[in-house]
C-alpha cells in the first residue's frame, strides 16, 4: 500500500488486571486499514477482537495496561490526553456498537444529540448544524428526517436507532469508522438493511470501515479483506474471496467448517475450548485444538508471515496447503 | 424420509390447533390507564410425530417462543387446544398437568442464567428426580446422563461459574433428559454459543433425538441451524404462521413473499456467491402486535401487496405449491418487482 492508511496499528498489547493476574486480552496486533476499505475481524468470544479497538479508542477501563501504538490521520491514539482523544473521537474516528439504545441519550432529541456531535469538532450555528443532522439521517435512510430528529431514541425500532448512531458516527465525516458487531442485536430483515447503509457510506463518503463480527456470512457479504483472530492474536489475514477458498490457516478452517450447509451433513465442530488468557500457551494458541499440530506448534508464538498472497501464522501453512483448501 | 405422523397406531406427540395468546398491557395516558391487548400469536396450528422436529422461525415479536411456552403451559394459552399424546392440556387441572410435564420438557437459550450458580451441576440435573420422585438411584442417573451429553461423571461436583457455554447447555440439556421426555422444547439452544461450539450441541441434540427417539420443537431466528436440524419448518410473523413445509421444500421452494425476503436477508458464507445474489430487501421494521395490519400482516412490508391484502387475511392453506401458504399470491417473487418503500413506521 502505498497510499496512507486510515488506521495504522503497531504491536497492540492490552493486559486487564484481575483478582487472579494478568489476563492478556490482546497479544501483538498489528495492521493497516486502507480509505475506504471494510475490514471484517472476525473471531469468538474473548479473541480481543472488540477490546483492541475499544483500546484504540481509548474506551477502556483503568485496570487496563495498553502498549503500543495506533495512528490515525498523524495522531497517535495510544496513551494520547484526553484532550488529544475528544479531538480525534468523532471527528477522525468514530464507533458504533452493538447496543445503540444504550450509546444514545434517552433524555435528548436525536437531531440534538447529532447537532451536539457536530458542534464538538466544527464551528458552525446551531440552525446549520441541524440541518446537517437531518440531513445525515437523510443519508442513513431514515424516513421523514425532519420530523423523526425532534423525536426520542425511545420512538425508534432497534434498526432505526442504530441508523441514528451511524449518522451521528459520521458526522464529521470520519477517515475511520469502528463497527463492533453492530448487526448482531438486529433480526436478518433489518440486518440487510443495516448493511446496505454501511457500504453506501464507504462508496459514498470514502470512510474506512472496520467490521467486528462473528459472523463469517456478514463478512462475506461486504469485506474487502479479514482478519481472524483467536486467543488475541492475528492468526490468518487475506482478501475476502481467498479466506474463503484457501483458508490459511487450521482455525479459519474450522470455524468454516463447524458452519451447517444446506445439506443435513453431520457438523464438524472444533473440539476442546479456546486457552485462558491468564496463561497463554507459549507457542501457537490453536495447537491444542488443532487437528494439524506436532510438537514444533507448542515452542514458540508463530508470526503472521506471508503465504500465497495471504497471510498466516500457522508454522505448517505450506505443506498444509492441499488439506486447508 | 417417512414421516412418523402417518403412523396411525401412534398419532401426533403434539398436536397444537388454533392456539391464541393475549398479553394485557398497561400504560398511562396522563392519569388514565390505558389497557391494550397485544396479540403476541394468534391461531397457530402444528404438529409435531414421534421422533420429529419442527422448527419454528420468525424475527423478534413473532411470538416463536410464546407458542414453545404456551404448549408447555409454562405460560396459559387464551385459547385454543394443546394435544400432547391424545391429551388435552388446555384447561387441565395443575395436579394432572405436573405428572405430563415430566414427559415435556425445556431448554432455555441462555445456559448462563439457567442453571442456578449455587447448585452443583449434579444436583440441578437430580432436581427434576427429586421433584418428580423418580424410582432408582438418582445419583447413579445423574452419571448415565453426564455421559449421554458428553461430560464426565466427576463434572456432577462442580459449580456452573466452571463450565463453559457450551458445556452448561449441554448441562441444560442433560436435565431436560432426566425424566425420559418425548418431547423437548428448544428456545434458541445454541444462539448464545460460539460457531465452532454450536455445531457440537446441535450434533448432540441429533444423536439424542436418534438414541432416544424424541421429538423437537426446534425455535430459532438462525435459518441455517433450523434447516440443518429440522424435519420440518414453520415461519411466523406478528404471531401468524405464514407458511409451513418440509425443510428443503422450504428452503427451495418458499413461496410466501415473507420467508423468501427472510432467507434473502441471511448472508451466505461465500462472498462470490453471497455479491452475486439478487436479494429482496424488505423496507421498515416488523409493525407492533398491539395494532397489526389489518387482512394480511405482512402487508405493510410486502414487496407485492394490493388492495386484497388489506382487506382479507389470507388463510394458511396449500394454494398449489405443495404446502400450506397465507398468501394471496404466492409464488417465486421476481427480485425486479418494484419495492414500495413503506416504513412501518408510517402505518
Amino acid at each position: 500500500m502505498t497510499t496512507v492508511p486510515a488506521l495504522s496499528i503497531r504491536d497492540l498489547n492490552v493486559t486487564f488486571k484481575t483478582l487472579l493476574g494478568q489476563v492478556q486480552a490482546v497479544r501483538g496486533v498489528s495492521l493497516d486499514v486502507a480509505p475506504g476499505e471494510v475490514l471484517g475481524v472476525v473471531g469468538e468470544s474473548g479473541s480481543g477482537k472488540s477490546v483492541s479497538f475499544l483500546a484504540v479508542m481509548g474506551l477502556l477501563p483503568k485496570s487496563a495496561r495498553i502498549t503500543g501504538s495506533a495512528v490515525v490521520a498523524e495522531t497517535e491514539l495510544i496513551g494520547a490526553s484526553n484532550k488529544t482523544m475528544r479531538k480525534a473521537r468523532g471527528a477522525k474516528i468514530a464507533m458504533i456498537f452493538q447496543d445503540p439504545l444504550s450509546a444514545l441519550n434517552p433524555v435528548q432529541r436525536v437531531g440534538h444529540q447529532i447537532v451536539e456531535m457536530i458542534q464538538a469538532h466544527q464551528s458552525v450555528s446551531k440552525a446549520d448544524a441541524m440541518s446537517r443532522a437531518v440531513e445525515l439521517l437523510d443519508i442513513v435512510g431514515i424516513p421523514q428526517p425532519k420530523d423523526r430528529a425532534r423525536q426520542y431514541a425511545h420512538e425508534f425500532s432497534g434498526g432505526m436507532r442504530q441508523r441514528v448512531m451511524i449518522a451521528m458516527a459520521i458526522a464529521n465525516d470520519p477517515l475511520m469508522l469502528i463497527a463492533d458487531e453492530p448487526t448482531t442485536a438486529l433480526d436478518v430483515t433489518v440486518q440487510a438493511q443495516i448493511l446496505e447503509v454501511l457500504e453506501r457510506i464507504r462508496r459514498d463518503l470514502g470512510t474506512a470501515v472496520v467490521l467486528i463480527t462473528h459472523d463469517l456470512g456478514v463478512v462475506a457479504r461486504i469485506a474487502d479483506r479479514v482478519q481472524v483472530m483467536y486467543a488475541g492474536r492475528i492468526v490468518e489475514r487475506s482478501e475476502v474471496v481467498a479466506l474463503f477458498e484457501h483458508p490459511t490457516h487450521p482455525y479459519t478452517q474450522g470455524l468454516m467448517q463447524s458452519l451447517p450447509g444446506p445439506t443435513r451433513e453431520r457438523l464438524h465442530p472444533i473440539p476442546g475450548a479456546p486457552p485462558n488468557m491468564l496463561r497463554p500457551p507459549s507457542g501457537c494458541a490453536f495447537a491444542a485444538r488443532c487437528p494439524h499440530s506436532i510438537p514444533a506448534c507448542s515452542l514458540e508464538i508463530p508470526e503472521l508471515r506471508p503465504i500465497r498472497g495471504s497471510e498466516s501464522a500457522c508454522i505448517r501453512a505450506e505443506e498444509l496447503q492441499e488439506v486447508l483448501s | 424420509m417417512t414421516d412418523p405422523s402417518n403412523d396411525p397406531s401412534r398419532g401426533p406427540v403434539l398436536e397444537v390447533r388454533d392456539l391464541v395468546k393475549n398479553f394485557t398491557i398497561k400504560s398511562s395516558k396522563g392519569l388514565r390507564v390505558v389497557r391494550r391487548t397485544v396479540q403476541a400469536v394468534s391461531g397457530v396450528s402444528l404438529s409435531i410425530g414421534t421422533g420429529e422436529t419442527v422448527g419454528l422461525v420468525g424475527e423478534s415479536g413473532s411470538g416463536k417462543t410464546t407458542v414453545g411456552r404456551c404448549v408447555l403451559r409454562l405460560i396459559e394459552p387464551t385459547s385454543g387446544s394443546v394435544q400432547f399424546k391424545g391429551t388435552e392440556l388446555v384447561g387441565m387441572p395443575q395436579r394432572e398437568l405436573r405428572r405430563l410435564r415430566s414427559q415435556m420438557q425445556i431448554v432455555f437459550q441462555d445456559p448462563y442464567a439457567s442453571l442456578d450458580p449455587k447448585m452443583t451441576v449434579g444436583a440441578a440435573i437430580a432436581e427434576p428426580l427429586d421433584i418428580q420422585k423418580a424410582p432408582g438411584n438418582h445419583h447413579d442417573r445423574v452419571v448415565d446422563l453426564l455421559e449421554l451429553v458428553g461430560l464426565a461423571p466427576d463434572h456432577a461436583e462442580r459449580f456452573p461459574h466452571e463450565f463453559s457455554g457450551g458445556q452448561r447447555q449441554r448441562v441444560g440439556i442433560a436435565r431436560a433428559l432426566a425424566l425420559n421426555p418425548a418431547l423437548i422444547v428448544l428456545d434458541e439452544p445454541v444462539s448464545a454459543l460460539d460457531v465452532s461450539i454450536q455445531a457440537g450441541v446441535v450434533n448432540l441434540l441429533e444423536d439424542l433425538q436418534d438414541q432416544l427417539g424424541l421429538s423437537y420443537l426446534f425455535i430459532a431466528h438462525d435459518l441455517s441451524v433450523v434447516r440443518h436440524i429440522s424435519d420440518k419448518v414453520a415461519v411466523m410473523y406478528l404471531g401468524k404462521l405464514m407458511e409451513i413445509g418440509g425443510a428443503d421444500d422450504l428452503y427451495t421452494n418458499a413461496a410466501h413473499p415473507y420467508t423468501q425476503a427472510l432467507l434473502s436477508a441471511i448472508p451466505e458464507p461465500n462472498p462470490i456467491l453471497e455479491r452475486q445474489r439478487q436479494r429482496i430487501l424488505l423496507t421498515g421494521d416488523v409493525p407492533s402486535p398491539i395494532d397489526p395490519p389489518s387482512g394480511c400482516r405482512f402487508r405493510t412490508r410486502c414487496p407485492i401487496a394490493r388492495d386484497l391484502c388489506a382487506e382479507e387475511e389470507p388463510e394458511l392453506k396449500d394454494r398449489g405449491q405443495g404446502h400450506p401458504v397465507a398468501c394471496h399470491f404466492p409464488g417465486p417473487l421476481s427480485v425486479d418487482q418494484p419495492t414500495r418503500l413503506v416504513d412501518a413506521n408510517d402505518r
